[in-house]
């Protein structure tokens, strides 16, 4: 084949194939060479003259998801049809933001001076400050103390409860009779089946689904509970993550790096909408449409850590919740302002939700995220 | 038409062929498609309930006259119900006539084990009955396939990459002529991105005006053309309402055949209400469609049927 390591000859199907895709590249879309392969095979068939065949041999040659459609649209525009002026629709324009990401400069000045001491002691006083550090409010946290707190949450492990699955085990007093291992260990006896196998049905954990309020009442409390999502979703197979403010965004990507900083950092710049204004209703009905109803929340432990304070009409949020909570298996509402001395779910959002939750709890500090986690195992 | 030799030389070629077999589809499909059967690609089609990704199967094995093979994915799925699994019934009367006839004493253990692993005790699944010598091509629908576990996934890219399965007691059977491949996924989670670059990609839209026009005039060619423009243009009105489950062109073409079976000629209240249930499937939408105007949708359906 020409497209062999050496390349000398490049036919115009192939240039333009590895043109595009760099281009494509450059806009986020991955596309591995695998893809530009098929591409090229697929511009031998349609050919160039065709703008429509061109276009659509790219789509379904380099493109795996309809997110991708629109920068496909522009880069198709800008490299075949040398279109450059922002007549197209532009989307708007993505506010830079990043989250606070511990250094330990500051840190490790104040720490300087205890350093003399004898090591017993500093050990000692760390497990103390670790006690502390569990109940302390996550509203009255110090960075140092959100990078000591990461730790402690990457240690809980979320399990979800189990289900029935399709699939079948072997067992010692299963359910029904193992035909396939009876004959295999029949013939060691010359075909007298006389040890009978057995199987059942095996177990699998339910999905677990984490909807994290960013707005920005709950900014004191966000940058914490996303540790808590991070860790999560970095844990265990089966976890979804989504932010929801203004809009709602799916972070199960992002934060699936084992490097809970570059995780962050990665979610951080996914989501938009940080500190903003809240539509749970709204972002709700979007998840449900999107993703819970089709089938993501079927099943599933579905929990949304948010403190309920949403401008949008409520009558909307409990008719997403209502939905929710009839496919789901359980929803569970977490709410850091629970604590509070004298609290009651005055907020309109949350009075509306609240007839939708199966288990309602606190989320203010490390403890009761540990608490959080025996809810969902039960 | 027979399935002795298709019609692959050009993308119009392709959707003239569909269409004939009662499917129209659009530039991008019709693309995908000719790419598919022309570069022998598994091709993935993605999209809302009832766009019509199940029907692209159907059509393309009545087309090239190929069987059809459905497997429907769920969660738990494993090779013994998707690929081959043993006969064991037949296997254990197998083994008891052996018994019974002193045969079995006089077999060793290999021997016998070669008797019962044998084709004739083989249950041949879709997977590997897609991979089975045929005249013509079988056509393997893999139908949502996001609701199979990640690790079915990974056993079927091995299977969709060389076209070949292993059966360990037996040997490897491949495919003389690889099997056109349709994948459906409803998007309830990620297909993993290895399995998604092996296919081509197609994302089905819901039909424009005209063509949905179209569509229903092809598939319940009963109906006046008045009232597919109503029917068309009252669920493209609905699409936007933001119901739970928007209709699909499966649910088009239902309402369509529901009022055509009733004598309707022209929408009207009485009409839509009694048969508002082929469209609309969640007691919520048909509330919400109620509430914001039936009255309204109703005489914009007639205008737009109207306008050329």
């Amino acid at each position: 084949m020409s497209l062999s390591a050496s390349a000398e000859v490049k036919s115009p199907a192939e240039f333009m194939a590895v043109a595009f895709s760099r281009l494509l590249r450059g806009a986020g879309i991955t596309t591995p060479i695998g893809n530009v392969l098929t591409f090229v095979e697929a511009l031998n068939q349609v050919g160039l003259q065709n703008r429509d065949d061109v276009y659509w041999a790219g789509r379904a040659s380099l493109l795996r998801k309809p997110e991708d459609i629109a920068m496909y649209n522009k880069a198709f525009a800008v490299f075949w049809e040398q279109r450059t002026n922002n007549a197209v629709h532009d989307e708007p324009q993505h506010i830079h933001l990043t989250i606070e990401l511990d250094e330990d400069g500051d840190a490790e000045d104040d720490g300087s001076s205890d350093n003399d001491e004898n090591e017993g002691e500093t050990i000692t006083l760390r497990f103390s400050a670790v006690e502390t550090l569990r109940k302390k409010d996550f509203a009255e946290y110090s960075d140092e103390e959100l990078h000591l707190a990461q730790g402690l949450m990457s240690k809980l492990r979320l399990v979800g409860s189990p289900r029935n699955s399709f699939r079948m085990v072997s067992s010692r007093q299963g359910a029904r009779p193992d035909l396939r291992e009876t004959i295999r260990s029949s013939l060691r006896s010359g075909g007298e089946p006389i040890r009978r196998h057995w199987q059942e049905n095996d177990e699998r954990l339910r999905r677990l689904v984490l909807i994290l309020d960013v707005s920005g009442s709950m900014e004191p409390y966000a940058r914490a509970l996303l540790r808590f999502v991070q860790a999560a979703v970095a844990g265990r197979q089966k976890v979804e993550a989504f932010a929801v403010g203004t809009r709602l965004t799916r972070i199960t990507r992002e934060l699936g790096s084992r490097d809970p900083d570059k995780a962050l950092q990665l979610a951080a710049t996914r989501v938009v909408d940080w500190s903003g204004g809240t539509r749970l209703g709204e972002c709700l009905r979007h998840f449900n449409d999107q993703w819970g109803v089709r089938g993501m929340a079927r099943g599933a432990i579905v929990v949304i850590l948010s403190d309920g304070w949403d401008r949008g009409d409520p009558v909307v949020l409990a008719e997403q919740m209502k939905r929710l909570q009839r496919v789901s298996h359980r929803t569970i509402w977490v709410n850091p302002l629970k604590v509070s001395p004298g609290y009651a779910p005055l907020a309109r959002g949350m009075a509306a939700a609240l007839p939708f939750v199966d288990n309602f709890v606190e989320g203010h500090s490390v403890e009761a995220m540990e608490e959080l986690t025996q809810v969902i195992g039960k | 038409m027979t399935g002795t030799a298709i019609d692959l030389s050009s993308v119009e070629s392709v959707s003239q062929a569909l269409a004939h077999h009662g499917y129209l589809a659009d530039r991008g499909l019709a693309t995908s498609v000719f790419l598919a059967l022309t570069l022998k690609r598994p091709l993935l089609l993605e999209g809302e309930a009832g766009v019509g990704k199940t029907e692209l199967a159907k059509v393309l094995a009545s087309w090239t006259g190929g069987e059809l093979i459905r497997l429907q994915c769920y969660e738990g799925i494993d090779a013994t119900q998707a690929v081959y699994d043993w006969d064991y019934s037949r296997q254990l009367l197998h083994l008891r006539a052996a018994e019974a006839s002193g045969e079995a004493a006089g077999l060793g253990a290999d021997a016998l084990e070669n008797e019962l692993y044998q084709e004739r005790f083989l249950l041949r699944r879709a997977v590997l009955r897609a991979l089975a010598p045929a005249p013509v091509p079988p056509v393997l629908l893999i139908d949502e396939i996001d609701r199979a576990d990640d690790e079915f996934e990974a056993y079927l890219l091995e299977v969709l990459s060389d076209f070949q399965v292993t059966i360990p007691e037996l040997g490897t059977f491949k495919a003389p002529t690889p099997p056109i491949v349709v994948l459906t996924s409803n998007r309830t989670r990620d297909v993993h991105d290895a399995l998604k670059r092996r296919c081509l990609y197609h994302w089905i839209e819901h039909p424009s005006f005209d063509r949905e026009v179209a569509i229903v005039r092809l598939r319940v060619p009963d109906v006046e053309v008045t009232l597919a423009r109503q029917v068309a243009a009252a669920t493209e009105a609905m699409r936007s309402m933001q119901l739970y489950k928007p209709p699909g062109v499966a649910e088009t073409i239902d309402w369509a055949t529901a009022l055509g079976s009733l004598g309707v000629s022209t929408l009207d209240e009485d009409s839509v209400r009694s048969t508002l249930g082929a469209v609309l499937k969640y007691r919520e939408d048909q509330e919400r469609v109620d509430g914001t105007g039936m009255t309204e949708l109703i005489k914009m359906a007639v205008q737009r049927a109207l306008s050329a």
